[in-house]
Formats: structure tokens, C-alpha cells, sequence
């Protein structure tokens, strides 16, 4: 039991600090000023969940590894993100449809884990909660102004769509460690959130004028820590620090 | 960031009504606010948008050295406060272009002065971030010099400029402290740390007093600008107040600055530096400094390749505004 909560806490601040530091990425490189000031206000609450995440993980695990040690000493392998987080940013298209697909999960997601019985992931989902409705109107709105803005900003919208929709899938995902803490009354299950989610999807496309994909073949593997070629750069990238000079304070 | 006095020279006032032009200095001496549609002298308009726009690209263009390290900062609270105050620094650029706005001058116009290479920005942003220590270095320095330059701002004539300065200034204190912090962490952690520090020291030191702009003895023409008070304090005087703060500062860390000829002087209680190497200066505002062709090509890059968002951005208000306009003509 304390394994797979240790595992599940895992994966959600693996999510928060991945997508956290690729919006990181942008900071100074946006479209406008307002984008940069507004991507790096999500990334920054996406840093904040991560650090309350990773330090209930430490304490679940109880072997004294603090949020640092956690986010920048595993490796590749112990990394349980899921894949949508770690896609590259790519161009604006690609980030804001990342963190559409990503928003228009995790807000159903929050709100329903503020139900849970252990008492730190339900005050941590209290917060999110309110961060997620953010992030997903700022995307959605995104989605909205550039599927239905120019012939340009429509074909890159819609291919930055299908090129994630592969990775969509693994969010519903469950697998032997998720369903012990479901039916514990832990964990979300993530399937009734799939036609709440499928809605949103369709609604916001639909505005966008933009088509949605079909049901396809969906790429997993984050979980059990098979990730996509982007990772190891990632992480080679936000944890060089740490493995230059270990075991200083900083 | 950051004012820097570049001293470029003022056009000459067009021959402005010289009862209007004594009242105008009438309210300034008296400690009025000018607001911006008060009538003022021309060239007092001129000066301010030149000032508030290269103090609003400075801004901008220090996000990149600092925005260098975000991804590669050694913990998750380093990079949550390295990250929100480069993102303070774009809120700095925000309410500066704001405030130029006010003066009659467009932000897409001045966007277009800096990528050109026509307007100014601080030449400090023209060094490189080498190591962690730097982030800390340009906290305690950078920040540190630009809060000397400001503080006085926020009492300058021109209202919605003070009012900007007084809201930056508290940030600019705090990011400050921040970098001191962060540096006496590394200080105190290890010898190869505290190394670290002193390396980066080394680097930042001159440029970071070379932020105040040309001696006064070399000051084109500090004397209008004092008069109008948009600048309260000379150059050298800004400096020696950093230098005095700084010095004490430095030795709390344990560090050394690199001036061999530092001393402090008993009597005045000033610490007297050596001769800065303006040719330094004038190169690096030039063009030649480490970073000049880096910060350029990137600032130009993040607008090339943001063209189609804005442009996407505006289709859409227009498509939008006009299907509202066609639904109200119809109900
Ligand atoms: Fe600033
Ligand atoms: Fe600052």
C-alpha cells in the first residue's frame, strides 16, 4: 500500500515538474511580452505542485529524500511522467495544444481527488484545482483564437493536435498500482473523466474550427518509465547541476 | 533593470512659448506631478520616451542572460524564484512600455527601435551567465545598481513614470536580496562554492559599475534633466552610494573585489575605487560587448517566429468583433 501511494504521488509530481521546465524553456522567447509573463505563471505553479508532491513522496517513502533529491537524483527509468508532459514545446501551437490536452484532464481530475481519503493529496488537489482552471482557459482560449485566426495559425493548430493526440490516451490509463489506491478511495479513476474530457475537447476544436482526430492507437509507457528520445535531454539538462556538484546546498 | 545614463544628446528645444515653459518649470520646482496631457516642452517629452523606452528594453533583454539558467537552476526553489523574477523583469518592461505609451510613442514602434539596433539598452546585459553564481552575482550587482539608479525615479517629475518606478523598485529590492542570499548560500557551503562566487564577482564587478553611465566630468547634459527632475542624483554620485553599500556587502561574504586601488577613506567614510576602463563601456554599447550579437538575434528571433501568433491574435479579435457587430445589427 505505501508502495503504490509512493508511486502514485510519484507520477504526479514527475507530471508537474516535467511540464514545469519545459515551460521554463520559454521564458524570454515568447510571442509577446503578455505570453512570457503568461507561460511562466503556469510553469510556476506547475514547479509549486511539483515541490508539495515530491516532499509528501519523500515522506511516504520515508528513507529522508527530499523534493530535490527526488526531482533532480532519479534516472531515466525511475521517471514516471506521463508522455504528453515531456513532448517538446515546438512551436506556440504545440505548446498550447500540450497544455490544453493537459488542462482539460488534470481540472476534472483535481476536483475529484479533493475526495480523497488521504488528507495531504486533497489539500494539495484543493490548490491545483484552481491553478488547472487557469491553465485551461488560457489554453482554450488559445486554441480558440489561433484555429480560427489565420490559414496559418490554423494549419499549425491542427497539426500540433494531431501530432499529441497520440499521447492522450495514456492519461486515462490504469494499471495494477492505480486500481488498488481507486478502490482504496485514494486515487482518481481517471475513465468516468474521459467523456467529461472528451467534451471539453470537442467543444473548444469545434470553436477552433478545427477537426478532431480520429480514435487512434495511444502511446504509453511514462508510467512505467519507457519514455520518448526527448527525456534523457531534458533530464541531462535540469539535473546537471546536482550531478556536477552532489551533495551541496545551494 | 535598468536605467543607464547613455548621455545621448538632446535635440535642441524648438522655440517653445517661454511663459508656458516657466510655468511648466514653475510646477516642477514646485514638486508637481506631470501628467501626460499637460502641456510640456518638447524636448522634456522627447527625453522621457528615450529614457522610459531604453530603461523598458532593458528590461526585456535581461530576461536572456537570467532566462539562461532557469532550466538548469540546482533545485526546485531556486527555480521557482529564478523563473518569477525574470518573469517581474517582464512585468517591469510591461508597465515602462505603458508608461512611454502614455508619452504618444506606440509599443510596436519602440519593439522596432530595439530590433533594429537604433534604441538603447543597459550594456551590462551584453556579458555572459557562466555558472549558478552568476544568477546570484546579477541579483546582488545588477539589481543592487539598478535600485541606486531608480530609487531617486520614483520621485522624478513625470507621474506615470514615478508611479512605475515606486511599484518596480520594491521588486527590484527584493530580487536584491534574493541574489545576496542565494551567494551566501554558496558561500557558506563549500570552498569550491564560495570559488564559484568570487569568480563571478570578478566578472560582474566593472560592468556593474559601469551601469551609472560616464563620469560626470564626461556628462553631456546631466544639467536639463536635473533641472526637470527626471534625474535627481549625478552619475558619480549614484555610483559611489552603490560602491558604499556594496563594498561591505562583499567582505560579509567573505569575497575580495577586484580593485586593487579600493580603499576606504577615513575621513569622508567613502570607499574610493579605481580608474574604470571606459573604452570598455564605449565598446560594449557599441556593439562589441561578449553577448551584443546573441541578445540581438534572440530578441529578433522570439518576434520572427511569434509573427504568426500575433497576427492570429488579431484576425481573430477583428472576425470576432465583427460577428458581434453583425449579431446586434440582426437582433
Ligand atoms: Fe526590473
Ligand atoms: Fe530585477
Amino acid at each position: 500500500m505505501k508502495d503504490q501511494l509512493f508511486a502514485y504521488v510519484l507520477r504526479l509530481a514527475d507530471d508537474a515538474a516535467i511540464l514545469g521546465q519545459r515551460l521554463g524553456e520559454w521564458c524570454g522567447h515568447a510571442p509577446t511580452l503578455e505570453e512570457d509573463i503568461g507561460l511562466a505563471n503556469i510553469g510556476l505553479d506547475y514547479i509549486g505542485q511539483a515541490r508539495a508532491l515530491y516532499t509528501y513522496a519523500g515522506e511516504i517513502e520515508g528513507k529522508g529524500r527530499d523534493e530535490d533529491q527526488l526531482c533532480f537524483l532519479r534516472h531515466e527509468r525511475e521517471f514516471s511522467n506521463c508522455l504528453l508532459v515531456e513532448q517538446p514545446n515546438g512551436d506556440f501551437a504545440e505548446t498550447i495544444a500540450r497544455e490544453f490536452f493537459f488542462a482539460a484532464f488534470m481540472l476534472p481530475f483535481w476536483t475529484r481527488l479533493k475526495a480523497s481519503r488521504d488528507e495531504t493529496l486533497a489539500a494539495i488537489a484543493a490548490k491545483a484545482e484552481k491553478e488547472a482552471a487557469y491553465h485551461l482557459r488560457h489554453s482554450a482560449e488559445w486554441v480558440i483564437r489561433l484555429g480560427d485566426g489565420t490559414g496559418e495559425s490554423h494549419e499549425r493548430m491542427q497539426d500540433a493536435v494531431e501530432a499529441l493526440w497520440i499521447y492522450t490516451g495514456e492519461l486515462f490509463e490504469v494499471d495494477d498500482t492505480l486500481a488498488t489506491l481507486i478502490a482504496d478511495g485514494i486515487a482518481v479513476d481517471p475513465e468516468p473523466i474521459r467523456t467529461e474530457w472528451r467534451e471539453t475537447v470537442a467543444r473548444v476544436l469545434s470553436e477552433a474550427t478545427l477537426a478532431i482526430p480520429e480514435e487512434g492507437y495511444a502511446q504509453t509507457g511514462g508510467r512505467s518509465g519507457i519514455h520518448t528520445e526527448h527525456f534523457g535531454h531534458l533530464l541531462s539538462e535540469m539535473q546537471y547541476m546536482q550531478r556536477a556538484y552532489p551533495g551541496l546546498k545551494w | 533593470m535598468y536605467t543607464q545614463a547613455l548621455n545621448t544628446v538632446d535635440t535642441a528645444s524648438t522655440v517653445e512659448d517661454a511663459e508656458r515653459e516657466a510655468a511648466f518649470q514653475g510646477r516642477i520646482d514646485a514638486e508637481e506631478k506631470i501628467e501626460p496631457n499637460d502641456w510640456m516642452p518638447e524636448a522634456y517629452r522627447k527625453t522621457l520616451v528615450r529614457q522610459i523606452s531604453q530603461h523598458a528594453h532593458s528590461e526585456i533583454v535581461g530576461m536572456l542572460p537570467e532566462g539562461n539558467w532557469i532550466t538548469r537552476a540546482p533545485t526546485l526553489k531556486r527555480k521557482a524564484a529564478l523563473l518569477a523574477k525574470v518573469q517581474d523583469e517582464g512585468g517591469h518592461g510591461l508597465y515602462l512600455y505603458s508608461a512611454a505609451e502614455t508619452l504618444g510613442v506606440s509599443r510596436e514602434e519602440l519593439t522596432e527601435q530595439l530590433l533594429s539596433g537604433k534604441a538603447k539598452y543597459s550594456s551590462i546585459f551584453n556579458y555572459p551567465t557562466l555558472t549558478w553564481a552568476d544568477i546570484g552575482a546579477i541579483g546582488w550587482l545588477v539589481d543592487g545598481a539598478a535600485i541606486m539608479n531608480q530609487i531617486p525615479l520614483c520621485r522624478c517629475s513625470f507621474g506615470p513614470y514615478s508611479r512605475a518606478m515606486i511599484r518596480i523598485c520594491k521588486e527590484e529590492s527584493f530580487h536584491q536580496r534574493q541574489g545576496y542570499e542565494l551567494l551566501l548560500t554558496m558561500c557558506r557551503s563549500s570552498e569550491e562554492q564560495k570559488a564559484m562566487v568570487q569568480d563571478a564577482l570578478n566578472r560582474w564587478w566593472w560592468p556593474s559599475l559601469m551601469m551609472f553611465g560616464p563620469s560626470d566630468k564626461d556628462s553631456l547634459h546631466s544639467a536639463q534633466s536635473m533641472a526637470w527632475k527626471i534625474k535627481r542624483f549625478t552619475n558619480d554620485e549614484l555610483r559611489q552610494k552603490f560602491v558604499d553599500a556594496t563594498v561591505p556587502q562583499a567582505h560579509f561574504l567573505g569575497l575580495t573585489i577586484p580593485d586593487e586601488d579600493l580603499k576606504l577613506n577615513e575621513e569622508t567614510g567613502h570607499w574610493e575605487y579605481g580608474e574604470i576602463d571606459w573604452s570598455e563601456f564605449a565598446r560594449v554599447l557599441k556593439g562589441d560587448g561578449p553577448c551584443n550579437r546573441q541578445r540581438m538575434k534572440a530578441r529578433r528571433k522570439a518576434h520572427a517566429e511569434g509573427g504568426w501568433v500575433r497576427e492570429a491574435a488579431l484576425a481573430y479579435a477583428e472576425k470576432r468583433a465583427a460577428r458581434r457587430a453583425a449579431k446586434s445589427a440582426a437582433a
